[in-house]
């Protein structure tokens, strides 16, 4: 905090808090300018893609699942899509619609445990959750209950929250018990309202004034919210089919992190995630979400990432919403899964996990087996992004005390609810000043 | 009580994290209902996952999750250890090395090299250990991931200072009493429900598919027997028995050595 006699001010964090896995970020400021800038990660690579070489393409999605405790299903998603795509195999509507719904129950619950637990105590000023109930006990117990709704799906459809276990190729090994779904289905009309309570909360909180340019990325599909299915495009006119994420983007390996980070092959950093979904995609949303955010005053297109909370909380309450359509028209399908026969080929698919685009790539031989492996998570997507965010938005900020400015760039790095553990895990602060 | 004379009073829980998927300690944000319960019975001192608040230790409970795979790592553990009073360790990564074991079996540097375009970047042990093989544990909470009710068990467990409530026993028994059919002798489906550590409710047989081991082996596990009947009466080829004991709990002794007997030679 206090200058040294050459004026270096250094602040260590060794810790950064309310984030899924470990990182870093690094600053050095030098008579007041800021002289340079890191997000690392530090997490320890785990190298999925190499071992998931040699391994039956039926075990993918259990595999991939671990990648990511928050996330499992979006994993499971974008393997099954992109197996079956490689084994040329299409699953019927009452199958699409139950991926759907799972799809739906995740983004409820990781959406309701980072607009709650991991990001609403940065707006309110509290340590995290557990702290902040002290003094807001109905707010938190809304959220939690909010969350327990989306589990409450992924476990009736996958079995448990964390790494389901009833996803398969071809879709599920049994289908739920219908017999619970009216209940579910009252469960989530009240999530609905309370998500549309913390659309209306989270809305009154205070925003950095913070702007950027962003080139958004996401999926983007004619009939729907993009979830499992759509064309990859961009603000800046990018249309692609899935299939062509590798001609587009493109991933580096740098010194400082263990993540691997992405870029336009011929541009810069963009973003995937809520905002971006959001911008692509407002006039996919349904009545009730739309609603919500006008009424929050959430013009369609929004480059606050500030107030990406708010995005979340609109897209909880369209995923409510689209949970319950599909529970009232719920249609079971003849057969829990297609057959997908294994034939050799290459299968590339996206879908849109909690946090953004999330690819996949397999090469399969003709007995099934995973000759190679792919996996692009959005947080390695954003990862220079917000690199970026952090400079713009430090720069005009250095002469802030070093506990504040620590704590906004805390702000900005959870403002894209980074999960570190899938882009590979520790986030430390550090920032040295001369 | 105010929440400072909370502090001081209530035994301080520390969270920790190694190479993970950060799934086991999601499952006590998961405890919706009881999270806040717990929130006051224990001083979270240390979750950096829920809470940039940070006390000193030493810990009277420390909830440790994540394999050792890494030399900084393996200092960690021990410091963690030394301000530790019980330390547990939570899910598949921390009892047995996690689905990132399965680099034991392997050459480490072709995988860096698979994934990473600078290797000399990446810092990496050639092995993937459980949190025992370096320090002493006091309770081992087994699966991939973790059984939240289990969880809370074993916290209130502490609290109570009594042994916790969790079985060795197999799967096969959760799944009798269930009353769910064997979907070995009904489907010919492949299951480790005979040799895997319950705690999961023998959920996979409830949906129709054989248990692929996220528990880990049993107390006194017979794998050689099993993989002999998958084979004889099941025709399950040795690839694929390799394959089906090398997941989560490939590194668990039971599971390693009987994975062994199937490589190739």
């Amino acid at each position: 905090m206090t200058p040294t006699e050459d004026g270096t001010r250094t602040i260590q964090v060794d810790t950064l808090a309310r984030v899924e896995g470990e990182g870093a970020l690094y600053l050095r400021i030098e008579q007041g300018q800021l002289a340079d800038l890191a997000f690392r990660i530090f997490e320890p690579p785990r190298f999925f893609e190499a071992f998931l070489r040699g391994r039956h393409m039926g075990e993918a999605p259990d595999i991939t699942a671990r990648i990511c405790g928050i996330c499992p299903v979006a994993y499971q998603m974008s393997a099954v899509h992109a197996i079956e795509q490689a084994c040329g195999v299409a699953l019927g509507p009452e199958l699409r619609a139950l991926r759907r719904l799972l799809y739906c129950g995740e983004w409820i619950e990781s959406h309701g445990l980072h607009v709650y637990m991991l990001h609403a105590p940065d707006f309110l000023g509290y340590a995290g959750a557990v702290e902040m109930a002290r003094d807001h006990r109905g707010l938190v117990e809304l959220g939690l209950k909010l969350k327990k709704a989306g589990n409450d799906i992924v476990t009736l459809l996958g079995g448990r929250e964390i790494h389901p276990i009833n996803v398969r190729l071809g879709g599920f090994y049994r289908i739920p018990e219908t017999a619970r779904f009216a209940e579910l289905c009252e469960q989530l009309k009240w999530a609905r309202e309370a998500a549309e309570t913390t659309v209306r909360t989270v809305a009154d909180f205070d925003f950095p004034d913070f702007e950027q340019d962003y080139e958004f990325v996401a999926l983007s599909h004619p009939d729907e919210y993009p979830m499992n299915e759509g064309r990859i495009v961009s603000s800046r006119g990018l249309d692609i089919d899935v299939t062509q994420w590798p001609d587009w983007f493109e991933e580096e390996h740098v010194e400082r992190s263990n993540a691997l980070h992405c870029r336009r092959r011929d541009g810069g950093h963009y973003m995937v995630g809520p905002l971006a979904r959001y911008a692509l995609n407002h006039a996919r949303l349904g009545e009730r979400a739309r609603a919500a955010a006008a009424a929050a005053g959430l013009e369609p297109v929004c480059r606050n990432p500030f107030r990406s909370i708010i995005v979340r909380a609109v897209e909880m309450v369209e995923a409510c919403d689209e949970a319950i359509r599909i529970l009232e028209d719920f249609t079971p399908p003849e057969q829990p899964f297609v057959e997908v026969p294994a034939r050799a080929g290459t299968g590339h698919a996206a879908t849109e996990a909690p946090r953004g685009l999330l690819y996949h790539r397999y090469v399969i031989d003709d007995e099934g087996l995973i000759q190679e492996a792919q996996i692009v998570p959005p947080t390695s997507q954003n990862q220079g992004q917000i690199e970026d965010d952090l400079r713009a938005f430090v720069a005009p900020r250095l002469a802030l005390d070093d506990d504040t400015l620590q704590w906004q760039c805390e702000q900005s790095i959870r403002n894209y609810d980074p999960c570190i553990s899938c882009a590979t895990h520790f986030l430390r602060l550090d920032v040295e000043r001369t | 009580m105010n929440a400072a004379s909370d502090a001081d009073t209530l035994p301080k829980l520390a969270v920790w994290k190694f190479a993970s998927c950060d799934g086991c300690q999601l499952s006590l944000l998961d405890c919706e209902d009881d999270l806040l319960t717990v929130a006051g019975r224990v001083h979270i001192a240390l979750f950096p996952e829920a809470t940039r608040a940070v006390s000193e230790g030493p810990y009277q409970l420390s909830l440790v999750e994540g394999s050792i795979t890494t030399e900084h790592d393996r200092q960690r553990i021990q410091e963690i250890r030394a301000q530790s009073e019980f330390l547990v360790t939570i899910g598949a990564c921390a009892t047995a090395g996690g689905i990132q074991a399965l680099k034991n079996f392997a050459d480490v540097d072709e995988f860096i090299r698979q994934v990473y375009a600078h290797p000399e970047y990446i810092s990496s042990l050639a092995d993937s250990t459980a949190i025992a093989d370096h320090v002493p544990v006091d309770f081992e909470l087994r699966g991939c991931p973790i059984n939240k009710h289990q969880l809370l068990e074993v916290i209130s467990a502490y609290l109570g200072r009594r042994r916790p409530l969790v079985s060795p026993e197999a799967v096969c028994l959760e799944c009798k009493r269930a009353g769910t059919v064997c979907v070995m002798v009904a489907h010919g489906t492949p299951c480790l429900g005979p040799i895997t550590h319950a705690g999961c409710g023998a959920l996979c047989p409830r949906y129709d598919r054989g248990c692929f081991g996220c528990y880990g082996p049993k107390d006194l596990p017979n794998p050689a027997s099993l993989a002999g009947w998958l084979g004889s009466e099941l025709g399950v080829r040795s690839d694929e028995l390799r394959r089906l004991l090398r997941n989560f709990n490939a590194n668990a002794d039971a599971f390693r050595q009987e994975s062994l007997r199937h490589d190739p030679d």
